[in-house]
């Protein structure tokens, strides 16, 4: 570790994403991330690595396939609109088994939208987006030196697992500054062509061939279980989560990201009053703490879920509460961001009826 | 004498490209039948083939595996 | 006896899944003579398109991917880009490179990818059973233009290599024809250079090879390959577009 820097969330993504080993950057334009390829613009050529403005985002995230395919750490980062566009390349990669990673700082929409923050693109995140059944891990750092810390995760769990990992923020957490700490450099040298890899077939036994496609159904049907059971072991060791005073509560709210950052300082405002309030702040989103939801039912009075959306994390508490208790729900929308106050007034409207 | 033109039979699928490009007539579809129930075409005429490789390059399936040439007859 | 000609090593033991007379063989054998002749074998990926040839590396044994439709270019600047050593080849049709594949086609050549694209033109989307493409001939009648292509509608053939020509950092761009043998050697010559530009490092190449598509023309192979000939070849003419400083 060395020492603080007082940076923007985005130069922290991609400074975080070159420490951890990201060898090649592709991507488009868009508000309000622009600060993360102009970054790596910088940084890349200085290292020697790839950086490359592709002509879309469509072609940015199909040449992230081509790089992923090769086994090269690689990265593109965008924002709502141009993650939708990237849907299809997502759906291609996650039949390949190829690693990626993937930033999307989430601003408002539906359709063109604004650019102010939002967390409207979770289902799309979570549920799929693309076509076909498939899961991407979704990390979803509050801070930004947990943006940092993460950085090197989303690479790590990529690689392990073979998958395409995103990296959910939003405009805010794009925009704002904070002090940080960066991880040590990792040493490139020691990374290896994976035996998978479509680099030529040079001295080994076998040649590679990456496709998504598989045209008999039983064949198809195969590929489809073995993404299902590598999705089973990610379920089984990768759920992250971080519970605040949640040993006695009697009432939790269920946040992440920018939202989990007000939504602490609304536990304390209820717990100045003596309201036992706790924060259950999923950090990946999927895998999803549903256990952990599902165990912390037995204790509370009710859920109450806050997000920058119509209620999306939502549908996963309600799931993991499966009826047991009341989850109630505020959220804004649009690109607006709620105060403490605002939060604490409507988690506070459904307490009274519970005295 | 050994055959100018080597035909992977099983690969041809009597598209009879190569009949009608070869400039001396000697190629014909034949009236065998391979596991596809194609009719592989055959060289009918080695004598007067002269190892043009026109088969060979209009060839869509490489089911023409070879051309040979004669050695010219040392005097 | 001498060989004079033999079966590239680089094709495998898998017969196509073309239909008969289709030239998608011919270009799958000339890509894979000039890789065992250049020795690039070892070192090549190719990445196939959606369309016919969407199954190629089963019929060529080289590492390879698959690309989403039109996404080749894109797909191989990654690969590239990251791992420069690699020959990279991309194999489309006119209905992936031309249509859906234009803006990743466009802004490679923009950008001098040193990769080599194989451009296979038919006129038509072979694969989804013979649908009007962007180079389907004025008053051809397909699938979806059952009275004929009607420039009035939809406009007149779409020329690419003409187009990426004129852009600066292309290295070699050509189109050749593969409906007779003599045009087929001329092919083979055109692709060797193709291969050359990528080889010394000069830029984008790319050779559109003119082609029939006997099963949806509703003709037999031979009548299709006399079509090219006298109909396709006229509005889409042989020859070198674009040949760089460099490019042998």
């Amino acid at each position: 570790m060395g020492e603080k820097t007082l940076m923007k969330g985005a130069e922290v993504i991609a400074e975080a994403a070159m420490r951890a080993g990201c060898m090649a950057f592709f991507g488009y334009p868009i508000t309000p991330q622009n600060e993360v390829p102009e970054y790596f613009s910088r940084q890349m050529p200085k290292l020697g690595r790839v950086f490359l403005q592709a002509g879309s985002e469509v072609a940015a995230i199909n040449m992230v396939y081509g790089a992923a395919c090769t086994g090269t750490r690689v990265i593109t980062t965008s924002s709502s609109p141009g993650i939708s566009l990237m849907q299809e390349g997502f759906s291609y990669i996650a039949n390949s088994d190829v690693p990626c990673v993937v930033v999307n700082a989430m601003r408002g929409g539906p359709g063109l939208g604004d650019i102010a923050p939002a967390q409207a693109d979770y289902f799309q995140a979570v549920k799929g987006g693309g076509h076909g059944d498939y899961h991407s891990i979704v990390i979803a750092p509050y801070t930004l030196q947990e943006e940092a810390d993460l950085m090197f995760d989303a690479f790590d769990l990529a690689d392990k697992y073979r998958i395409m990992v995103v990296v959910l923020v939003d405009g805010l957490m794009g925009q704002m500054m904070e002090p940080v700490e960066f991880k040590e450099w990792v040493d490139v040298k020691k990374f290896k062509t994976p035996d998978w890899a479509t680099v030529g077939q040079r001295d080994r036994d076998h040649r590679n061939i990456i496709t998504s496609l598989e045209i008999l159904a039983e064949g198809l049907e195969k590929m489809n279980f073995h993404l299902q059971e590598k999705y089973k072991i990610i379920e089984k060791n990768e759920v992250r989560f971080e519970e605040y005073k949640m040993d006695d509560a009697e009432y939790a709210i269920t946040a992440f990201g920018t939202i989990a950052r007000i939504a602490k300082t609304v536990v304390n405002m209820a717990r100045d009053e003596g309201i036992k309030l706790g924060l259950i702040r999923p950090i990946t989103l999927w895998p999803f703490p549903t256990k952990l939801i599902e165990k912390r039912a037995e204790q509370l009075k009710f859920f109450f879920d806050s997000e920058l959306n119509a209620g999306q994390m939502l549908e996963d508490v309600k799931l993991a509460v499966n009826g047991r208790k009341p989850v109630y729900f505020y959220g804004k929308l649009g690109g607006i961001v709620p105060s403490a106050e605002d939060i604490y007034a409507e988690f506070k409207k459904h307490i009274k009826g519970d005295r | 004498m050994e055959k100018k033109v080597l035909v992977n039979e099983e690969r041809c699928k009597s598209c009879g490209l190569c009949v009608a490009v070869c400039p001396k007539h000697v190629l014909k579809i034949s009236e065998k039948l391979n596991s596809k129930g194609y009719h592989p075409v055959e060289l009918f005429d080695n004598e007067n083939c002269i190892s043009c490789g026109f088969c060979y390059l209009i060839c869509p399936d490489a089911s023409i595996i070879e051309i040979r040439r004669p050695e010219p007859v040392k005097r | 006896m001498k060989t004079v000609y033999k079966k590239p090593e680089p094709i495998t033991n898998r017969p196509t899944t073309y239909c008969p007379g289709c030239p998608h063989g011919i270009a799958h054998r000339l890509v894979a003579e000039l890789l065992e002749e250049m020795n690039l074998t070892s070192e090549t990926v190719i990445v196939w398109p959606v369309g016919c040839s969407v199954f190629g590396y089963y019929f060529i044994g080289t590492d390879a991917v698959e690309a989403a439709h039109g996404r080749a270019c894109a797909m191989a600047t990654g690969m590239k880009r990251t791992h420069p050593e690699s020959f990279v080849i991309t194999y489309q049709g006119d209905g992936d490179l031309a249509s859906i594949g234009i803006a990743e086609t466009v802004h490679a050549a923009v950008r001098g990818e040193k990769i080599t694209v194989v451009y296979v033109n038919n006129g038509n989307y072979g694969m989804t059973g013979g649908q009007m493409a962007p180079t389907t001939l004025i008053g051809q009648k397909t699938t979806t233009s059952p009275y004929g292509r009607d420039p009035k509608l939809t406009g007149f053939p779409m020329h690419v290599p003409e187009m990426l020509a004129t852009l600066e950092a292309t290295a070699y761009i050509a189109r050749a024809s593969l409906d007779s043998p003599q045009h087929i050697i001329q092919a083979k010559k055109f692709l060797k250079k193709a291969f050359n530009a990528q080889v010394n490092g000069i830029g984008f190449s790319l050779v559109e090879m003119i082609s029939s598509c006997p099963t949806n023309w509703k003709m037999t192979p031979v009548a299709a390959m006399e079509r090219i000939r006298n109909e396709v070849l006229p509005v889409f003419p042989i020859g070198e577009f674009k040949v760089a400083e460099g490019v042998e």
